[in-house]
């Protein structure tokens, strides 16, 4: 297993996207944390550029690998490898490289700057959000044969997580205004990881204090550690479920 | 040695395979010849686990192929369009498979010499030319000395001294006892090789039958003509 993870890894870091995508993740970082005095607000305006650009860099790029390595797949499935050992190496080799990216890009410059809670929270979220992202690639690639329809696969779900969910997530809330509906709202942001995310960094700053009742009511769930651990859970299960339906679907699927 | 019950896989609507059994023994070189489109890429996938039949089974060595991976460890197998990661030089690509196969010793290097592949090391595989990508497909089939070889559309472009020497590795392995399977169009190739045919159409196998028996039947002495003959009596 490790063999193949070490040859994943050696092939993406060569990859000039990768490179692209860690300069421009240096780039943000530095100019965000240098134009602003205080390193909070800039925490905040990297946050933005964060929970955009890594799902859709993840999401994006894992897809099209994929799509790209049907023959290197077929190569290895021909070997007397198992699939499950091929598809989870695949998959480490993937994640852990878009989390190497985000790391040195945007990781680096985070805890040179906030190297705090909240600066360690951001790091964390980045890098489990890329792992995610991987994850649900992996979900489009078994799905469908067919690359154009991979991608745009790929590129709706990022759109709704990303847009269409906290459209959802709005269109809910003037409908049932009249409802008390903070406790539902923390079901309903664990049904998006970019949201959970964006909530668990938010409470960290003092901007949370704006965020009014529905802010107190979840900085009185995710503040506590009761709270964080059952949101690092939601999120490794954001992992788990994509990883393990992928795998049994690659298990049994024609080359 | 193999061994297919009743295998069936159907693609969509379409029936790629179609209830076919036959079973294939040491010492010999058999060649899949067919139409395009008749099942010979899935059989050969089905047989490496590439493909998973709707129905029937495979055996190796008298074992299940279903749901096993080792059995693999005795194949060589070189795909119509060998296609290697991009970034990677042929010689991280030898590297790799010397490294997932877990031999590093008696290794059969000869068509790496052959092929002069030794003075490529460093060229990265998207550089590389159609042809040269199937001498190192070819290569790494015959690198870990399996016992079955199994070889889709192996001389298609290979230029002729390549060819030859080739067929000259494929003929002298089969004297070494093991099982050649090779899917080919151009048959003037399998000529001189092929000590068995078996011919599919439309999924269903018409024939498994040795060259004699062949040329007995359709009175010809050259294989082309034998399977022109074949082929026309069954071309709708």
């Amino acid at each position: 297993m490790n063999k193949i993870i070490k040859y994943v890894i050696a092939d993406i870091l060569r990859n000039k996207i990768m490179v692209i995508y860690t300069g421009f993740l240096l780039a943000a970082s530095f100019s965000v944390f240098s134009l602003e005095d205080n390193t909070s607000k800039g925490l905040l305006s990297l946050l933005n550029i964060i929970l955009i650009v890594v799902p859709l860099v993840s999401i994006i790029f894992s897809t099209i690998y994929m799509y790209n390595s049907v023959e290197f797949i077929e190569l290895l499935v021909s070997q007397p490898l198992k699939r499950r050992t091929i598809w989870l190496s695949l998959f480490t080799g993937l994640a852990s490289s878009l989390s190497i990216a985000f790391f040195i890009g945007a990781g680096i410059p985070v805890l040179l700057y906030q190297a705090n809670w909240i600066g360690y929270t951001m790091v964390f979220s980045g890098i489990i959000l890329s792992i995610i992202f991987a994850a649900i690639a992996f979900l489009a690639t078994v799905k469908m044969r067919d690359k154009a329809k991979g991608i745009g696969a790929a590129i709706m779900l990022w759109l709704y997580f990303s847009l269409l969910f906290d459209g959802l997530v709005l269109f809910l809330l003037f409908q049932f205004a009249d409802y008390p509906l903070e406790k539902p709202m923390i079901a309903l942001s664990t049904l998006n990881p970019i949201d959970l995310s964006r909530i668990l960094i938010l409470l960290q700053l003092d901007v949370s204090a704006m965020m009014g009742y529905t802010g107190a009511v979840f900085k009185d769930f995710f503040g506590t550690s009761t709270g964080l651990i059952f949101s690092f859970f939601v999120l490794l299960t954001w992992i788990i479920i994509p990883v393990w339906y992928s795998t049994k679907k690659f298990n049994s699927k024609d080359l | 040695m193999i061994t297919l019950n009743n295998i069936s896989k159907q693609f969509g609507k379409l029936k790629v395979l179609d209830h076919v059994s036959t079973s294939c023994d040491q010492s010999e070189c058999i060649a899949l010849i067919g139409p395009n489109g008749s099942g010979k890429t899935t059989l050969i996938k089905s047989i490496l686990g590439m493909v998973i039949p709707d129905s029937g089974s495979i055996t190796f060595n008298g074992k299940d192929i279903a749901n096993n991976f080792q059995y693999r460890d005795e194949i060589g197998y070189m795909p119509q369009i060998g296609r290697y990661p991009d970034n990677m030089t042929i010689g991280q690509v030898l590297g790799m498979m010397k490294d997932i196969r877990g031999k590093s010793g008696e290794l059969d290097e000869d068509l790496i010499q052959a092929f002069s592949i030794n003075n490529l090391l460093n060229k990265r595989m998207r550089t590389l030319s159609g042809g040269t990508i199937q001498k190192v497909s070819a290569a790494l089939a015959f690198l870990f000395k399996p016992v079955v070889l199994i070889l889709d559309e192996p001389t298609a472009g290979l230029d002729p001294v390549a060819s030859e020497l080739f067929k000259e590795k494929i003929i002298s392995e089969k004297d070494k006892g093991k099982l050649v399977l090779i899917t080919s169009h151009i048959l003037s190739d399998l000529d001189d090789l092929v000590t068995r045919i078996i011919y599919m159409q439309d999924g269903k196998l018409v024939f498994h039958k040795s060259m004699e028996e062949l040329r007995r039947d359709t009175g010809e002495e050259r294989l082309v003509k034998s399977i022109a003959q074949v082929m026309v009596s069954n071309y709708e």
